[in-house]
């Protein structure tokens, strides 16, 4: 039993949340990819303890045809600043599929 | 009007059923069978044969062919093609007028398509390759109760290939004993478990008790991950009565997915089942028992290509369809031509795939293919490569067989996913690069680091008994 490693259960937010919080450039690489699958970004934020909900705060609208990766970063920066005990997620809406390409949580909320 | 007369007796297939000048219409059924005929029966009269026989012939001119228009409702074999690579059998693409068939029946083709014509005398041996089902005959029927999209959005899943495990042992745990199996898969990082197929109501673990245990497994588990959770609950059954009992009772409880065996099940189950489950939002996971025994010999059955186009019409929001890396049959070429026929809307011709005809399902929703069996950490990075997000990815043994247990055993999973997601995302070659990523990951996941030691060495490398045709045996 000595080399067995308990595991505890933490709460987590979906894709990448098992993985490290992402480094600045692991998130500008993500970032270019949403804007390279032709998807749409958008920016939402929730309070931990709301996370289990479809729905998060919407970061004013999705940004439609945003092309720069520098764009999009500053959007989530703002976001972050304004709350930031919140988790911040990147969405990539996928309007052909009427479905989201990619979310995943840029900041993780306390 | 030509003016037709009545002669009894026996009349070769070919006068009335050998068509070669028969230019197909965009609404007709096409099949494409692989026919080895009787010594001493020519190509021709034998595709003529298969044609008649899945249609409206029978051995003998009858006076009641007169009363209608056969002309109208005869199948026709209308093409006739060399088998690259086998001398022995050829292929005849017979076309069907859409009048011959029930709408919104798979049942009803498949009573014609692979009826009475796979015992006839006149063939050795018979194999459906093919079937193209016209945009006409797809909008009558039901299909996948919700499809990709709606799953994901319910679940909540998205930019990710789904996560999931068998339960084992397959038979003999108590109902309780396997809840504590599916709780904690869950909490360690799985989007769904699922019964195996054999798990229906047997003594040593009743349907009703399984539902309960299970159910307040996927709760905690959604309550501690924060995360949305689903079980199979597989509500295969004797009778329909007590199948829709069983997925009454699923409801009843709030699991979001049942799940059925569509083959072992039938056709009609299957389709009553999937209208209800549309109609009652429940998410439909579709198991495929005894498809091998239809689909694995490359000269006579039914190839699965088949038999996932079957299900789609039918309707099922998940279809088992081979790993190409585990340890179940299946070519990777042909597994991807029938990838694409569950989840794509149009599917062109693709004879390197095995794909025999153009493919249209409109807006009938896509089938998440299941990559399931003697799968393991190392397999991941060609898994994400072949299967792309829209897939679930089921590690058994892969999950429960972890030395630290199942938690500890879909968290590795879990982050091996994500590593590859995150760095296919990146550019990089998964298939190539995986060692290194899978390695790198592993530095922050113990979990994953142990898996990573524990299946190094465990390799499937047996020919595949069915190949594709292209290629020269």
């Amino acid at each position: 039993m000595a080399d067995i490693q308990d595991y505890n259960s933490t709460p987590k937010y979906e894709t990448f949340s098992y993985l490290p919080a992402m480094t600045p450039e692991k998130m500008r690489r993500q970032i270019a990819f949403i804007v390279s699958q032709g998807w749409n970004p958008g920016v939402e934020h929730v309070e931990p303890a709301r996370a289990f909900n479809y729905y998060w705060y919407m970061w004013k609208l999705p940004m439609f045809g945003e092309q720069s990766v520098e764009a999009i970063i500053a959007e989530l920066e703002a976001c972050h600043r304004a709350h930031p005990s919140h988790h911040v997620r990147l969405i990539g809406y996928d309007n052909y599929s009427q479905s989201q390409g990619s979310s995943f949580v840029v900041f993780r909320g306390r | 009007m030509a003016v037709k007369k009545y002669e009894a007796g026996v009349k070769e297939y070919r006068h009335t059923y050998w068509a070669p000048e028969y230019v197909p219409l965009d609404s007709d059924i096409l099949a494409c069978f692989k026919i080895i005929p009787q010594p001493g029966v020519d190509r021709e009269e034998a595709a003529a044969a298969v044609a008649a026989e899945s249609s409206t012939g029978t051995w003998t001119t009858v006076w009641t062919d007169l009363l209608t228009d056969m002309d109208y409702y005869k199948g026709r074999a209308y093409r006739i093609e060399d088998v690259p690579g086998d001398d022995t059998c050829f292929y005849a693409f017979v076309a069907y007028p859409i009048d011959l068939f029930e709408e919104g029946s798979v049942v009803n083709v498949f009573t014609s398509l692979v009826g009475n014509v796979f015992g006839f005398k006149a063939i050795r041996a018979l194999r459906l390759e093919d079937v193209r089902f016209p945009l006409a005959y797809v909008k009558t029927c039901n299909g996948p109760p919700h499809g990709i999209q709606v799953e994901r959005d319910k679940m909540n899943k998205y930019g990710r290939p789904l996560l999931g495990c068998t339960i084992k042992p397959k038979l003999g745990l108590s109902a309780k004993n396997y809840g504590r199996a599916v709780y904690e898969c869950l909490r360690g990082g799985l989007d769904f478990t699922k019964d195996d197929e054999n798990v229906n109501s047997q003594p040593f673990m009743r349907w009703r008790d399984r539902f309960l245990f299970v159910q307040d497994a996927i709760e905690n588990a959604q309550i501690e991950t924060g995360e949305r959770k689903g079980h199979y609950l597989n509500v295969t059954a004797p009778s329909p009565e007590e199948m829709y009992e069983r997925a009454e009772f699923a409801k009843e409880i709030g699991s979001p997915i049942i799940m059925h065996d569509f083959l072992t099940g039938g056709f009609t189950a299957n389709t009553g089942l999937a209208r209800w489950c549309r109609k009652h939002g429940m998410l439909l996971h579709i198991h495929r028992a005894m498809h091998a025994v239809l689909d694995r010999n490359p000269h006579h059955g039914i190839h699965f290509r088949v038999l996932a186009k079957a299900l789609r019409l039918s309707g099922g929001d998940h279809l088992h369809s081979g790993t190409v890396v585990g340890k179940l049959e299946g070519d990777r070429g042909a597994t991807l031509g029938w990838v694409d026929l569950m989840r794509e809307s149009f599917i062109p011709e693709d004879r390197s795939r095995g794909i025999m005809f153009d493919q249209d399902w409109g807006s009938m929703p896509g089938v998440l293919p299941v990559a399931s069996g003697g799968i393991h950490v190392w397999h991941m990075p060609a898994l994400v490569n072949i299967f792309g997000d829209d897939s679930v990815l089921q590690f058994g043994g892969g999950t429960l067989g972890h030395p630290w247990g199942n938690a500890a055993g879909a968290a590795a999973n879990r982050v091996a996913l994500e590593a590859c997601v995150e760095a296919r995302n990146e550019g990089r070659e998964l298939e190539r690069e995986g060692k290194e990523i899978l390695t790198n990951a592993a530095k922050d996941s113990p979990e994953l680091k142990i898996a990573m030691e524990t299946w190094k060495e465990i390799k499937f490398e047996f020919d595949t008994v069915d190949k594709l045709d292209v290629v020269n045996r």
